[in-house]
């Protein structure tokens, strides 16, 4: 089989076409694909688990492809990128939908609280948060290299995560209230944001993902 | 600090061109798709929007081929509305590389293609664009139009707007046909009432004529986001600028 160097994994949800043009944008030089084979996901160098639309959807057709394990074992021994849905997926349980999630780390998915969702002046803060956000990153990290602190990626969520363990945070945004908008632990990364639209920031993090030695 | 407010140039496409009417008729050209792309790009534009205004079918095809050929270079938000009937259509500029497709006629001639377009591939990149006009031969102000603006509907806007988040639209695009093309600004009245009854993003559209008329739409208008055209496309001002001078009046910009 011929050996993949980026894995993305397509289980039906959402458009992936965006993520794979990135990657192959800033890695012009390496064999990435779309895959939903678990053979080749498991054969391949470094996987990214992109994903859109509803959590329940989406770990449902993830389990129709028999897609859960290879994610599961992919984010044990291989860089391990996850992107919004992708990143929610990993915790153990969403409020969307009521259900349970990969269970690879303790912690919640919860839904914006209406009653939180206000500026600085008392306004009315929309949900889905849409648009560019400023990511505080938490320490180093080899996937934040060359990126400054602070810099804005582009955001579309309505729910976000809230991991048990804070070591997990690898970057936090303010909407309006402080949230874990990256983890990162071992040979997995993952973000809220979506770094395939997120212009030249986003490029640099798929930049630093290929390059990833973890 | 929250969420940048979003400065979206927008492009108008028929026949492979950008064209640019005014009060949606006389069209002008003002160039090729992907070189406008690139340039708004750029110049640090945070989203980009095509209408594709081609009323036969028969040219379809080419905005796909333009949408792909932006999404290979361009990493940034794209919208692409125009001419979407059915949730097939949904699923083909999502493939061509749109983020979100942006309905408008059929939401009102079918509005269950907005709710299984939604339930399909997430209220996230599912658009509902709302021509309103203003009307004084009924109960509410801002009437729905359809067909590019020729046909009234006899539906409120503000009311309709409600309908359509209910329903699973994501954002909506609201343009106001008095102002489309006039210069003289957003129509903020119509766009503070529809923001004030939702709790989705809209993006302003119509009318823009210089850089204040941009952050009226936020500060007067509760715009989460402003659509331009014909400002940008024929060098005015470039998006820059427009970020230079929202910043200066005290909105968080990328």
């Amino acid at each position: 089989m011929n050996r993949l160097q980026v894995a993305v994994i397509d289980y039906g949800m959402g458009n992936l076409r965006s993520v794979a043009n990135a990657l192959k944008a800033v890695a012009p030089d390496l064999h990435i694909e779309i895959t939903s084979d678990a053979q080749q996901i498991a054969a391949a160098e470094r996987v990214v688990f992109p994903g859109q639309g509803a959590m329940p959807d989406c770990i449902r057709e993830l389990d129709t492809r028999g897609l859960r394990q290879a994610v599961i074992d992919a984010t044990r021994d291989k860089p391990f990128l996850g992107i919004c849905i992708g990143l929610q997926m990993l915790f153990e349980h969403s409020e969307e939908g009521d259900v349970p999630g990969l269970a690879i780390y303790p912690g919640e998915v919860k839904r914006f609280p209406a009653e939180k969702m206000l500026d600085a002046h008392g306004g009315k803060l929309k949900v889905p948060h849409m648009g560019w956000s400023q990511v505080q990153q938490s320490g180093a990290h080899a996937l934040w290299q060359d990126i400054p602190d602070l810099a804005r990626f582009y955001y579309v969520h309505s729910y976000y995560v809230a991991p048990t363990d804070s070591a997990l945070t690898a970057a936090t945004t303010a909407y309006p209230f402080d949230y874990t908008c990256a983890i990162a632990q071992d040979n997995v990364f993952a973000v809220q944001f979506h770094p395939e639209k997120s212009a030249e920031s986003g490029l640099q993090l798929l930049r630093n993902f290929v390059n990833w030695k973890p | 600090m929250g969420c940048a407010k979003r400065i979206i140039p927008c492009l108008d496409v028929t026949n492979g061109r950008v064209v640019k009417g005014v009060n949606f008729l006389e069209l002008r050209d003002a160039g090729d798709p992907v070189e406008i792309a690139q340039r708004y790009n750029d110049q640090g534009a945070d989203e980009l929007t095509f209408l594709d205004i081609t009323a036969s079918s028969d040219d379809r095809d080419l905005i796909l081929h333009i949408i792909e050929r932006v999404a290979e270079q361009i990493f940034i938000p794209l919208t692409v509305g125009g001419g979407v009937r059915k949730v097939e259509d949904v699923r083909r500029l999502l493939n061509a590389g749109a983020d979100k497709v942006s309905i408008n006629t059929t939401a009102v001639l079918n509005p269950q293609v907005v709710a299984d377009a939604a339930s399909r591939f997430g209220s996230q990149c599912i658009v509902v664009a709302i021509d309103a006009k203003k009307v004084d031969n009924q109960p509410f102000e801002w009437e729905v139009f359809t067909h590019g603006g020729r046909n009234a509907t006899g539906l409120d806007a503000v009311e309709w707007a409600r309908k359509m988040v209910s329903l699973g639209a994501g954002e909506l695009l609201v343009t106001s046909m008095d102002r489309d093309g006039t210069k003289i600004g957003f129509n903020n009245p119509l766009n503070k009432a529809i923001s004030d009854a939702v709790e989705v993003p809209l993006i302003a559209s119509g009318g823009v004529g210089n850089l204040q008329h941009l952050v009226d739409g936020v500060t007067l208008g509760g715009a989460d986001a402003v659509l331009a055209a014909s400002i940008f496309h024929y060098g005015e001002f470039t998006v820059q600028q427009a970020k230079d001078y929202m910043r200066q009046h005290g909105l968080e910009i990328r």
